[in-house]
C-alpha cells in the first residue's frame, strides 16, 4: 500500500533532523582532564568546596564502582561506553552568581531559545500575580537553572526562605545544610544501587536539593532545566527532596540538549523522600538529543529516580514525557514503606528513529494498605524501540496492597518495535494486582477518517496520538501540559506522508 | 455551469486487481441519486475514491468536481472543497472527544478555504443546535470520537457533521448498515433536513428499505465495477421485487 510506505519513508526524517533545540551556547568553560581516577573525584570535590565526609562518600562510590559491571538486561544496543574518554566535570567560567545582571548573556539567549521566557523571564523580572490571578501562565514557579554542571540563577529563593523551604543547588546544601544532606543522601538509591548510581555518587556535578519543612505546602511549583552542552561531557546530576511530615511540594524537571555528533552520557540521580502525610509530585519532560537520521549522536541516558514513601499516608507521584534521547534507560520507582501510602507512575514514552527506549517503573509494597497505579503509554515510530519493563512486587508482610497497572503501546508504521516486560511479584495473598496491557497501530483507517473530515495527515496523528496519551497529559502541571502537548507534536511531525 | 459531480469512464484497481471498469455518473446539484447493487459491485470502492481513500489506483477516467479535476487533490483538500463522506463503519478515536475533533476538523477545513475560524461561543452555539435536532445528547459530544457509542448514535454522529461542515457533495456509504428502524428514521430526517437545491447527495445501499426514507431522483444499479442500469425512484423497487441476478448477465 503506497501510504504504508510513505510512511516509512517519512518516519526517516522525523524529528532527529528537525531537532528543534540543537544549539551551542559560544560560552567559555572550564573542564577537567579527561578521563576517571581518584584523583579526578578529589578534582571535582575540590571545586565544589566540599567538606571532608562528602569527599570519602564519593571516594567510597568510586571505589565501589571500579568493582562492578554495566548492567546488560535492558532492551537497548549500544557500542561500549569507554568512560576514561569523557570529561567528568565542566564549569561555566563565570560563577557564583548575585543578581541576574550578572548572568552571562549568552546563557540568557539559550533560555531563550528554548522558549522558556515565555514563562519564567516574567518571574524573572518580578511579574507577580495579581490577587484573585487564575491565569495557569502568570503562576509562580521558582527555577534552579543548571546550565552544565553548575548552577547559575536561582531565584525566588527569598520567598521560599519565608515558608521555610529550602530549594538551592545541592553543592550548596552540602556546604549549608550538611546535617540534611547526610541524613538523607543516598538512603534511597544507595552508593551501591547499581552501576550508573553509583558513578553519579562518585562525580555528581551538581543539582538540586529541595527540603520543605513540616506542615508546609510549597508556595509555588519548583522547576529546574538541565542542559548539557559541553562537548564529551559527562552529565551526572543529583537531585534530593524531602517532603517533612504534611508537607507537599510539586517539582517540574525539563530538558533539551543541543545537537551534536558524539554520544554523550547522562546519569542522574533523583531521590525522593515523604515522611508521614507529605506528598512529592514530580513531573519531567525530557527531550535530549536524540541522534540524527541515520542513528548517530544522540544522548545515553542512565537514570536512577526513586522515592521513598518512608511515612504513613504518605504520597509519591512521577509523571514523565519522554521524547529524547538516543537510549533511555529509567524507573522512576516507589518504595511503599509507610502503611497506607501510595505510589503513581505516568508516563508517555515517543520513540522515533533509531531511538531506543527502555523505560517504566517498580512500585515496591512494603507497608499495609499501600496501593499503586501505573499508566504508560509508549509510541513507537520510525525504527525504533520501546519497551515498558516494570515491576510489582508484595512483600511478604504488606498487608492488602493494591496496584493497578495499563500499559498501552501504539505503532506507526512497520519498523519499529513495542514492547512490554511487567514482573509481578505477590508475596502476601491479601495483594490485589492488576494489569492490563494493550497494542495498537494507528490505523490507516482512522488516519483516512480524520482526512476525510479535511484534517491533513500530520494533523491526523496529532490527534490521534495526543487522544492516546490524554490520560497521563492531564496528570501534568498545566504549564508543563501545554508544552509537553507541542512536544509530542513536534517530535511526531512528519512521520506520516 | 458544470455538473456538481462527473465521473467520467472511471477504471480503478487494487492490487492488481481491476474492480471498476469504465465506470460513469453524473450529478447534479439538487439531486438524490442512489447506487444499488450486489456485493462486490464496487459501489464502496467508487464512495472511496471520490473521498480520496489510499490504497487505489486509478488507471483511466477522470473525475470531476464542480469542474475541477478531483483526482488532482489531496483528500483533506477534497473535503474543504465540499465532499464528504458517511462512512459504514465510522471510526473511535479514543481521548479525543467529540466536540474537540468537530472544531478542529471545521477549522481546518475553514482555514484551507481562506475562511476565518469559528469563534468558540458561535461553534458550540451551532453544534447544540444540531444535536438537538438529531437526538444527539450533550454527554456524547464530550466522549471520545465514536467511541461506546451504539450503531445508531454513530450514524447519526455522521450526519451531526453533515450538518455541520455543509458540503456540496455528500456520499452515504451504507447509511442503513446496523440501523434498526427508528435509529434510520431519525438518521434520515437529519439527512433530509439537508436536502437542498445547492447540495447532492449519493446515497450507496443494498435495500430499497433505505430509499423510503431518502427518496432519491435516480437511481442507478451497479453490477461488477459498472453502471449496468439507471432509473426514477421505481427502479429501486422492481429491484426490491425481483433481485440483482438479471443484472449480472447485463455486466458480463
Amino acid at each position: 500500500m503506497a501510504a504504508v510506505q510513505e510512511t516509512i519513508d517519512q518516519v526517516r526524517l522525523i524529528d532527529v533532523d528537525q531537532y528543534r533545540y540543537g544549539f551551542e551556547t559560544l560560552i567559555e568553560s572550564e573542564l577537567a582532564p579527561k578521563g576517571l581516577s581518584e584523583d579526578i573525584v578529589r578534582y571535582i570535590s575540590a571545586k565544589k568546596n566540599e567538606p571532608e565526609w562528602m569527599l570519602e562518600w564519593r571516594l567510597e562510590a568510586y571505589r565501589r564502582w571500579l568493582t562492578m559491571e554495566e548492567p546488560t538486561w535492558a532492551r537497548v544496543d549500544y557500542p561500549k561506553i569507554d568512560f576514561q574518554d569523557l570529561h567528568y566535570y565542566s564549569a561555566p567560567k563565570k560563577k557564583s552568581i548575585a543578581s541576574l545582571d550578572e548572568i552571562d548573556p549568552e546563557i540568557l539567549k539559550t533560555y531563550e531559545k528554548l522558549g522558556i521566557p515565555l514563562r519564567e523571564v516574567a518571574m524573572l523580572e518580578g511579574v507577580e500575580p495579581q490577587p484573585g490571578d487564575v491565569d495557569p501562565n502568570r503562576r509562580k514557579i521558582a527555577v534552579d537553572a543548571v546550565f552544565d554542571s553548575v548552577s547559575v540563577a536561582t531565584t525566588f529563593q527569598a520567598e521560599l526562605k519565608k515558608a521555610g523551604v529550602i530549594f538551592m543547588p545541592i553543592s550548596e546544601a552540602i556546604r549549608e545544610h550538611p546535617e540534611l544532606v547526610k541524613q538523607y543522601l543516598g538512603t534511597v538509591v544507595p552508593t551501591s544501587d547499581n552501576f550508573y548510581a553509583t558513578l553519579n555518587s562518585a562525580v555528581f556535578s551538581d543539582g538540586s536539593f529541595v527540603y520543605i519543612p513540616p506542615g508546609v505546602k510549597c508556595p509555588m511549583e519548583l522547576s529546574t532545566y538541565f542542559r548539557i552542552n559541553e562537548r564529551n561531557t559527562g552529565q551526572f546530576e543529583r537531585t534530593l527532596i524531602i517532603a517533612d511530615k504534611g508537607a507537599y511540594v510539586s517539582y517540574l524537571e525539563g530538558c533539551t540538549a543541543p545537537q551534536r555528533d558524539e554520544n554523550q552520557l547522562h546519569a542522574a540521580v533523583v531521590e525522593l523522600v515523604t515522611l508521614d502525610d507529605a506528598e512529592i509530585k514530580y513531573s519531567t519532560v525530557q527531550n535530549w538529543y536524540p541522534g540524527n537520521s541515520e542513528g548517530k549522536g544522540g544522548i545515553y541516558n542512565f537514570v536512577t529516580k526513586r522515592g521513598d514513601c518512608r511515612g504513613n499516608n504518605s504520597k509519591i507521584s512521577w509523571t514523565q514525557v519522554e521524547t529524547g534521547s538516543a537510549i533511555t534507560w529509567k524507573y522512576p520507582s516507589c518504595i511503599l514503606r509507610g502503611d497506607n501510602s501510595r505510589g503513581e507512575f505516568y508516563s508517555i514514552a515517543i520513540s522515533n528513529g533509531y531511538q531506543q527506549v527502555d523505560s517504566g517503573t517498580k512500585m515496591i509494597h512494603l507497608g499495609n494498605n499501600t496501593t499503586s497505579r501505573i499508566i504508560s503509554k509508549g509510541i513507537a515510530a520510525g525504527k525504533s524501540q520501546n519497551t515498558y519493563r516494570g515491576l510489582v512486587t508484595a512483600h511478604r508482610k504488606a498487608k492488602n496492597a493494591r496496584n493497578f497497572t495499563a500499559c498501552d503501546s501504539l505503532l506507526i508504521g512497520d519498523q519499529c518495535g513495542a514492547h512490554t516486560v511487567p514482573y509481578i511479584e505477590a508475596k502476601n495473598s491479601s495483594a490485589l494486582f492488576e494489569h492490563e496491557a494493550t497494542t495498537s497501530k494507528i490505523s490507516e483507517d482512522v488516519l483516512f477518517y480524520c482526512v476525510q473530515r479535511g484534517l491533513s495527515q500530520e494533523e491526523a496523528v496529532g490527534l490521534v496520538v495526543n487522544g492516546f496519551v490524554k490520560d497521563v497529559l492531564q496528570q501534568l502541571p498545566m504549564e508543563f501540559a501545554v508544552e509537553a502537548q507541542k512536544l509530542i507534536s513536534i517530535s511526531l511531525e512528519g512521520s506520516v506522508g | 455551469m458544470p455538473a456538481l459531480l462527473e465521473v467520467k469512464n472511471l477504471q480503478v484497481r487494487v492490487e492488481e486487481r481491476e474492480i471498476l471498469h469504465g465506470l460513469t455518473l453524473t450529478v447534479n446539484a439538487g439531486e438524490v441519486h442512489a447506487i444499488m447493487g450486489p456485493n462486490g459491485s464496487g459501489k464502496s470502492t467508487l464512495s472511496h475514491v471520490i473521498a480520496g481513500k489510499p490504497g487505489y489506483e486509478v488507471t483511466g477516467g477522470e473525475i470531476l468536481f464542480k469542474g475541477e479535476d478531483l483526482l488532482e487533490m489531496e483528500a483533506d483538500e477534497r473535503a474543504a472543497k465540499g465532499v464528504f463522506l458517511a462512512f459504514q463503519y465510522p471510526v473511535e478515536i479514543p481521548g479525543v472527544a467529540t466536540m474537540t475533533f468537530l472544531r478542529t476538523a471545521l477549522n481546518a477545513q475553514r482555514k484551507a478555504r481562506g475562511e476565518s475560524e469559528f469563534s468558540t461561543p458561535d461553534f458550540l452555539k451551532k453544534v447544540r443546535e444540531v444535536a438537538a435536532s438529531l437526538n444527539i445528547p450533550q454527554d456524547m459530544l464530550r466522549r471520545g470520537v465514536n467511541v461506546g457509542f451504539s450503531g445508531g448514535e454513530k450514524k447519526r454522529n455522521e450526519v451531526l457533521q453533515m450538518a455541520l461542515f455543509q458540503p456540496s457533495l455528500c456520499i452515504l456509504d451504507e447509511m442503513d448498515s446496523g440501523l434498526d428502524i427508528d435509529a434510520l428514521r431519525i438518521a434520515s430526517e437529519g439527512v433530509n433536513a439537508l436536502r437542498s437545491s445547492e447540495r447532492a447527495m449519493v446515497v450507496i445501499t443494498h435495500y430499497q428499505r433505505l430509499l423510503n426514507y431518502i427518496v432519491p431522483d435516480h437511481v442507478h444499479v451497479m453490477s461488477k465495477g459498472r453502471v449496468v442500469k439507471t432509473g426514477g425512484k421505481e427502479l429501486a423497487l422492481e429491484l426490491e421485487a425481483s433481485g440483482y441476478a438479471q443484472y449480472e448477465d447485463v455486466a458480463a
